[in-house]
């Protein structure tokens, strides 16, 4: 046999999605055996939470850190191929009488462009962990300039050494508030306050229940209190029980109103109060990237976490619906990077083929159901409260892209037509603008079936249902990319003239492979 | 105050690492330093929001990771460009959208340059009255 055959003969295990609970597939899928190609939109590996500065920057570099020190080893291994700046923009389906893992559509180059490569992947097993966003719930004025995403605040800090604003207002629910808060601090940034939804009893009652799970997740607690003394160092006020019900200004964000809520988040009148701010920053929570799941067909599983409730259903084996297609981190259950991290080291090594009873598995195995108890908890301590959208106006805008506002969307579940989603976005356009309802469709959903008093109706017949997240495309691709012949298939082969032997994994290099 | 860059402390004193580079929106120049992203090198010049929505209403960064699209502006004759996701190169000529009293389908060509540029990109959205939903 020779070594391009034996290459040949390997399993071929696609990884979409570079954060922790990708690179921990990457990983776990080259010890296996299998060769892999690993596929992110940005440009190094990381995601959100691992992203760090642009190299331009010429900062500190983390080079000792396990993060680290796991990316050189998964980038720098001879059967590795890494595919920066690359979208995804398809998952084609095989057979439906043979369902197994898609073909996987490519575009590689700078984000959005119009000369991007063209690829199509072979994957004998795909492994999908494209994470989660911010979920923000709307509130009037929640449009204005200066107005962010929690996470988009965190993402400018680390990516690119930029804060916000020097007044900033920092609200909604969830542990991320804090290491948000704490970046933004670290920067320099003026934090006005820290404001939590839910009232202190919620937030300890969830942590404090069953309290020798929380035993097993000893970093966390320690971060926590890190956070609490970062706070108070910089005399920074942590409400909780307060959120933000309005932003106001001419042109960007001048003021936000908050208020103290109940614990279903009903606003306790007479309790407003308003805050000079140059930025706000709003966070309730996750959404997780469904697009891709749905598109290789995997059922999802209802949780009753509130209005993002979806997620991949996996079994025990981070196996979805579909034969040969995994699913790992957020899009499973919002748990954090060390649960991602061991979802993703169990759906890489089993993609690959690796022995499902490895000894080493047993702690894997072991440390996901622990990240998956960590997501319960997690739920449980911040919960959306079901009065939230007492703070919405007539005219708040519910889908930022359409301007929707919450008056068509009362007027269209009013009406019997309404009752399909189909028929509600049609008629008030909500979710149909570009961002193809990433932001409003859970948002939609949810306001829809609570006006309605029913869950929505069906599909419309002869349709496919109307899901907030059933996106034909995952990614934009402009015509002239469409037109063009993608590159052979590429089955991740290395090159037959590559003397490399993989049993000798070479000097680990972060170099990134050209994507020209 | 607006959105600023700041130095870290780790940083040699008296050196600054960064490359400077230089950018045009609508025609005039804009600073920043290589490593900012388009959104970065926008915001960090003091503008907050660069595309209009349909009412005219002002729209800037919202998600910061190119999920929201609230961003997109022309670059180099390309439309809809998510500026927060993508990296700025010096001499980007960057032009600021509209979707304000236009046909959805006039927003892609609204730069009028000619070739490759124009290509709209395709996404699964849009004008109802053309393609109704498919989302």
């Amino acid at each position: 046999m020779t070594a391009a055959s034996r290459e040949d003969a390997r399993r071929h295990v696609v990884v979409v999605g570079a954060g922790p609970a990708g690179l921990a597939a990457a990983a776990a899928a080259l010890a296996a055996g299998a060769r892999v190609t690993l596929v992110d939109a940005a440009e190094r590996p990381g995601g959100q939470y691992h992203r760090t500065l642009a190299e331009e920057f010429g900062g500190p570099h983390d080079g000792g850190s396990p993060f680290a020190r796991l990316r050189r080893r998964v980038l720098g291994h001879p059967r590795c191929t890494w595919r920066a700046e690359t979208s995804v923009w398809a998952l084609e389906r095989p057979d439906p009488e043979q369902p197994g893992p898609p073909l996987v559509h490519t575009l590689t180059g700078p984000a959005d462009g119009n000369g991007r490569r063209r690829r199509v992947l072979t994957p004998d097993a795909l492994v999908l962990a494209p994470g989660a966003h911010d979920r923000v719930l709307p509130f009037p004025g929640w449009d204005l300039p200066g107005v962010y995403a929690a996470g988009a605040a965190q993402a400018l800090v680390k990516g690119e050494r930029l804060v916000i604003g020097d007044a900033v207002l920092l609200a909604g629910t969830g542990p991320f508030l804090l290491p948000v808060a704490a970046s933004l601090l670290a920067a320099g940034a003026g934090l006005r306050e820290v404001l939590e939804a839910n009232p202190a009893a919620t937030v300890a009652r969830g942590w404090a229940r069953r309290p020798w799970e929380l035993t097993a997740q000893p970093g966390k607690a320690a971060e926590l209190a890190r956070y609490a003394t970062l706070l108070a160092r910089h005399r920074v006020p942590y409400r909780t029980g307060r959120t933000v019900i309005e932003a106001r200004g001419e042109g960007r964000v001048e003021e936000a109103v908050t208020a103290r809520l109940r614990p279903d988040w009903s606003v306790v009148p007479g309790t407003e109060r308003t805050v000079a701010v140059d930025a706000l920053c709003v966070g309730h929570g996750f959404s997780p990237q469904l697009e891709l799941p749905l598109a290789a067909g995997c059922t999802l599983l209802r949780t009753p976490a509130g209005p993002a409730g979806e997620f991949v259903a996996v079994d025990g084996d981070q196996l979805t619906s579909v034969p040969g297609v995994y699913a790992a981190g957020e899009i499973t259950g919002i748990a954090g990077a060390p649960a991602a991290r061991t979802e993703g080291a169990l759906a890489g090594w089993l993609a690959a083929g690796g022995e499902p009873a490895a000894p080493a598995l047993r702690r894997v195995r072991r440390n996901r159901d622990r990240g998956r108890a960590f997501a319960a908890r997690l739920a449980a301590a911040h919960p959306v409260g079901a009065a939230w959208p007492g703070w919405l106006r007539s005219e708040t805008v519910i889908c930022r892209c359409e301007e929707t506002d919450y008056g068509a969307l009362c007027r269209a579940a009013a009406d019997e037509a309404g009752a399909a989603p189909r028929v509600t976005k049609l008629a008030t356009r909500a979710g149909l603008g570009p961002c193809q309802a990433r932001i409003c469709g859970p948002i939609v959903a949810e306001l829809t079936t609570r006006l309605r008093g029913a869950p929505p109706g069906g599909p419309a017949e002869g349709l496919p249902s109307a899901a907030p997240h059933r996106r034909p495309l995952a990614q934009p691709i402009r015509l002239g990319e469409l037109a063009r012949t993608p590159d052979a298939p590429d089955t991740g082969t290395t090159d037959p003239s590559d003397p490399t032997d993989p049993s000798h994994p070479s000097e680990p290099t972060d170099s990134k492979e050209s994507t020209a | 105050m607006s959105p600023r860059l700041f130095r870290a402390p780790s940083d040699t004193p008296g050196q600054r690492p960064e490359r400077p580079l230089r950018i045009t929106v609508d025609g005039e120049p804009v600073d920043g330093v290589a490593g900012q992203s388009i959104a970065g090198v926008l915001l960090a010049a003091g503008r907050t929001s660069w595309r209009t929505a349909r009412s005219g209403a002002p729209r800037g960064v919202f998600c910061g990771i190119g999920v929201c699209f609230d961003c997109v502006l022309t670059v180099n004759d390309v439309p809809d460009v998510r500026a927060c996701r993508r990296r700025a190169a010096d001499g980007d000529a960057v032009t600021t959208q509209t979707r304000a009293a236009e046909d959805e389908d006039a927003v892609t060509t609204q730069t009028g340059a000619a070739g490759d540029g124009d290509e709209p990109a395709v996404r699964a959205r849009t004008a109802p009255e053309s393609r109704g939903d498919r989302a």
